[in-house]
């Protein structure tokens, strides 16, 4: 049952503080111009049903918790396709009060796709590479995350120091 | 009396390709009324513009919203020039023209594809979108970037259309529309889609007029607002009539956008029709001061730039009230009294955009 797995991947889009470019640009890659269908890539609403997690955008207190939440409900094996530059840095918005940094403090991620925001080839790349990395992992491998685009914003100790990620927001 | 239950819808839902939720308060299948809670994509955008300079300001503000950005820079730059004084070249004000109505086009494509998957007709949904990728193209092919332009800037536009370009997005426009008129009564006449859009959230003129309703969500309740006709750009020059329909639907809200997509095509016609020759930008010296606000036409609606300079690189203030902001209120009015299973397609039909929102 899970060779079908790398052979039809499904995925799970989570915008978690992005500009929308991303987002369009990822949603063009489903349909019939770029077409990752073809690959067997079905783009679907529901965590529990997916393996790979695509995310765009950076983090900030409120979203936290929810991309970690869409994380844990996606069954093993799973990898996690960070699209655009923000998702490992923050990007153009890095240095913004609300911006923590990129998606990587949060879960662990296993390709950065850069670019702002990236061409939807570069997208289908990320996705048919996570792909991969995808049946290594059913296989048992484990996978260090990916490094870090070279490129990217460092915040200073000051600002890393005064911002952190606050885990338990409680919400009625 | 039952007791009414609470259930979220989003911030991770199907139909939303945004983060926002609403907590729908429901007696059995009908919903009582919503509870929008905001702030999932809130990033403090007004505050970093402030301490970059009011040039590097023009490409962060695009990174606003990534499906309606040239028309962010151009509002924020049209802010700027009237704050110093400069009027922009004529072929300026008619680049950007055609390349905000393509944006307008491109957006409201993605809005009624939105639409179609939000109702379940995915077929419909991935026509739409092939269609919107040829006017991708056009952008990708005068600007060189499909989704975020950066060609606009205080002064002018930064890069020039050859002839040979206006002749590529008229050939653009001839296969947009023949795919369209195949598409669209398909979308408009089809009885299923009929009964899942007509009649459904209703928002009547004077709640709309009440609750401050704009863009494409104001037109479809009898209200006559466009700001393209106060002649910004070169609009003036083009003659544009808002697109009205007194339903209050979903239904007229989609009818709004079809129309309004042809309405573009024809913009963008005229506007390479009678494009001037000439410069395309200004040179200036000086620096923004005073105070000034902006209102410009977005897809969505009416957006609002508050600007204030000091003389200074940096601005001492920005503001943005943007489309989807001034649509929220609408939408709750809208939701009170619905179906469950219609609040999917009753949120989608205003064409949310929760990045501009919470910036």
């Amino acid at each position: 049952m899970f060779n079908a797995v790398s052979k039809s991947p499904w995925v799970v889009h989570f915008n978690c503080n992005s500009c929308n470019g991303c987002d369009i640009e990822f949603l063009a890659c489903l349909t019939p111009h770029y077409d990752v269908e073809r690959f067997g890539i079905l783009h679907i609403g529901n965590p529990k049903h997916a393996d790979v997690l695509v995310v765009t955008g950076s983090v900030n207190n409120r979203n936290a918790r929810v991309l970690q939440n869409v994380y844990n409900q996606i069954p093993d094996p799973k990898v996690v396709v960070a699209m655009g530059v923000c998702t490992s840095s923050g990007g153009v918005f890095a240095g913004c009060y609300n911006i923590l940094g990129g998606v990587d403090i949060v879960i662990p991620v296993d390709v950065f796709v850069p670019g702002c925001p990236p061409r939807p080839e570069a997208m289908i790349d990320g996705i048919v590479k996570a792909v991969g990395i995808l049946e290594r992992k059913r296989k048992g491998e484990v996978f260090p995350t990916a490094p870090k685009p070279t490129h990217t914003f460092k915040p200073s100790e000051e600002q890393s120091a005064e911002k952190t990620v606050i885990k338990e927001e409680k919400t009625v | 009396m039952a007791k009414n239950t609470i259930i979220p819808f989003g911030p991770q839902h199907p139909v939303l390709p945004e983060p926002i939720q609403l907590r729908l308060v429901l007696d059995e299948e009908r919903v009582v009324s919503a509870i929008p809670v905001v702030g999932y994509v809130h990033r403090g955008l007004e505050k970093l513009a402030e301490q970059k300079d009011f040039l590097q300001d023009t490409f962060l503000i695009e990174r606003i919203c990534g499906i309606c950005s040239f028309i962010h820079s151009l509002t924020y730059s049209m802010g700027i020039e009237s704050m110093m004084g400069l009027t922009p070249p004529p072929r300026a004000q008619y680049l950007r023209v055609i390349w905000s109505e393509l944006h307008r086009m491109h957006s409201h494509l993605l809005a009624v594809g939105l639409l179609a998957d939000a109702f379940g007709f995915e077929n419909l949904f991935m026509q739409l979108w092939r269609t919107r990728e040829h006017i991708m193209d056009a952008m990708e092919a005068t600007t060189g970037a499909r989704v975020m332009l950066g060609t606009c800037c205080p002064g002018g536009v930064r890069k020039d259309i050859d002839p040979e370009l206006l002749k590529f997005i008229l050939t653009t426009l001839v296969t947009v529309e023949k795919e369209m008129d195949e598409q669209m009564p398909v979308l408009l006449n089809d009885y299923s889609v009929k009964q899942r859009l007509c009649g459904v959230g209703i928002l009547d003129k004077q709640t709309a007029y009440e609750r401050g309703a704009v863009g494409p969500t104001a037109r479809a309740s009898g209200i006559a607002m466009d700001l393209r006709t106060h002649g910004y750009a070169a609009y003036g020059e083009l003659g544009v009539e808002p697109m009205v329909e007194t339903d209050g639907d979903c239904y007229a809200r989609t009818k709004v956008r079809v129309r309004e997509l042809y309405q573009s095509m024809n913009i963008v016609r005229k506007a390479i029709g009678q494009i001037p020759a000439g410069p395309i930008n200004v040179p200036f010296k000086t620096k923004p001061d005073g105070e000034v606000v902006m209102r410009a036409e977005q897809p969505r609606g009416e957006v609002l730039y508050y600007l204030k300079g000091n003389g200074t690189d940096m601005l001492e203030r920005l503001r943005v009230r943007t489309p989807t902001f001034a649509n929220i209120p609408p939408v709750l009015a809208m939701l009170a009294g619905c179906e469950l299973a219609d609040v999917g397609v009753i949120v989608i039909s205003i064409d949310p955009c929760i990045s501009c929102t919470e910036r």
